[in-house]
């Protein structure tokens, strides 16, 4: 048996590594997630109903109510919901991914990347940036009016510079942003400025009449804008390592702030889930542990490709922002990735670690054998709605996932 | 060796497996100890070990 399985994530991790991701296009979600219709609204994690939504997810389902005009206020929006008119469905299995709550309705705009190697598509959000913002659950008309000059604004500005400038690779500005100390999920300055460096000389060249500097503003002034390109690139980097027979390989991770959530590659479409973790990090002045909400969002799906916390190793400058310990525990948590993954990387370098290359591929079997659980950098959202990021840290998804997935495996072969 | 207690009349070179805390002990205590980082399979259950046996036979 060991061969058979050795075998088939032997595949899975080799369309992983061979995966050549690009922007290549933005494109409005009613034009590429046909479930997305009216009244449907995509969210992070694995499929969770409105009664089970956490705080932050709930306030944001109320912002993407009054953002698509289905409702006028709070008020009506609730009511909405209350009769059954809203349905809800997870981004991933749409092929498509966002951060924290992960909000996706029709009229959003989304980064189209494609994987050029096996041909498929991945779709994520616009990055709002900091602060009051709809992916931790802000609905007010400030967020709703920031969602709107998204739409109409920006994504129209992008599209034009990206038809200029040709598709964009992903892959190359990971490997280079990793190269400067960025690991893709808590620290993304480097990429966004290399994205920046890519796009500008294209978006200049594009009529956006007295908005071009606010444009520009944003996409400069948001350290954080390459992360949910960096989310879409492993989105589409993930998928084509789904649905191989007898692969132990975990090909999604995400989190609804209610439950954790892993798909297995040789284990179709089904979650298996269990209570997320607390993360552990560094809070924000004012608050503390009791304000934070369970571990949340689709942005996991970049631990899976072997950056975020399996990069930490070669990202220093994050550790302090993280609470993380010292250089030393960086390099422990990517090396201790290293025992339960399937291989390394061979584009994705860590120069820190004589350019070795990222631990990519978790499997199951490893997990549940030595019990290390993969770590994941993340953001922590306060567990009211509208709140906002109040910290940043570590969490570990829980073994219970990975026990329960080994279970199911073990029974496929009955 | 020809008695266990010649053991502890020489200095002693300590290889410790599993808890740290042992390993830690011993070097506070200027004992030479290598500490190696090993624990259960799946944390020692019976069940989940058949199944990795299983998927790794």
């Amino acid at each position: 048996m060991k061969n058979i399985i050795d075998k088939a994530n032997q595949e899975a991790y080799e369309r992983i590594d061979s995966a050549q991701v690009f922007l290549t296009d933005i494109k409005y979600a009613r034009e590429v997630l046909p479930t997305l219709t009216e009244y449907v609204i995509g969210h992070a994690g694995p499929p969770i109903a409105w009664p089970d939504m956490c705080g932050p997810m709930q306030g944001a389902v109320i912002g993407a109510i009054k953002y698509e005009g289905w409702a006028d206020g709070d008020d009506e929006a609730m009511s909405l919901i209350e009769s059954g008119r809203i349905r809800f469905v997870s981004n991933h299995s749409m092929g498509a991914v966002g951060p924290m709550t992960g909000m996706i309705t029709m009229s959003m705009p989304l980064y189209e990347v494609l994987n050029e190697t096996f041909g498929n598509r991945a779709y994520c959000t616009f990055n709002e940036g900091l602060g009051r913002v709809m992916r931790f659950g802000a609905n007010d008309g400030e967020v709703v009016a920031r969602l709107q000059w998204l739409e109409k604004t920006l994504a129209p500005g992008l599209k034009k510079a990206l038809m200029l400038s040709g598709p964009i690779n992903l892959k190359v500005i990971i490997t280079q942003a990793l190269a400067m100390g960025d690991e893709m999920h808590q620290r993304n300055i480097a990429a966004s400025l290399l994205f920046g460096r890519a796009i500008m000389p294209y978006l200049t060249q594009v009529d956006m009449g007295s908005e071009g500097a606010k444009i520009v503003q944003f996409i400069l002034g948001n350290e954080q804008f390459f992360l949910n390109l960096a989310m879409a690139a492993a989105k589409a980097t993930m998928d084509p390592a789904h649905g191989i027979k007898n692969s132990t390989l975990v090909t999604a991770m995400s989190r609804n702030g209610t439950q954790f959530g892993i798909r297995v590659s040789g284990l179709g479409d089904t979650w298996f889930e269990a209570k997320p973790e607390m993360p552990q990090g560094l809070y924000f002045p004012g608050f503390g542990p009791e304000d934070a909400n369970p571990d949340m969002g689709d942005s996991a799906i970049l631990e899976c490709m072997g950056i975020g916390g399996f990069a930490m190793g070669s990202a220093p400058a994050v550790v302090r922002f993280l609470g993380a310990g010292t250089v030393q525990d960086a390099l422990g948590y990517t090396q201790e990735m290293g025992e339960i993954t399937v291989g390394k990387s061979n584009s994705i370098l860590m120069p820190a670690l004589n350019f070795t290359g990222v631990p990519m591929g978790i499997d199951i079997r490893k997990v549940v054998e030595t019990g290390i659980q993969p770590v994941i950098n993340t953001g922590i959202a306060h567990k009211r709605a509208g709140l906002g990021q109040v910290g940043a840290g570590i969490v570990k998804a829980p073994l219970d996932c990975f026990i329960k997935s080994l279970v199911a495996f073990n029974k496929t072969l009955n | 060796m020809s008695s266990p207690n010649e053991l502890f009349t020489q200095p002693l070179a300590v290889i410790n497996i599993g808890l740290q805390i042992f390993a830690e002990a011993l070097q506070v205590q200027g004992v030479s100890c290598v500490h190696v980082d090993w624990r259960p399979p799946a944390g020692g259950d019976a069940d989940l070990m058949a199944i990795l046996a299983r998927l790794n036979s």
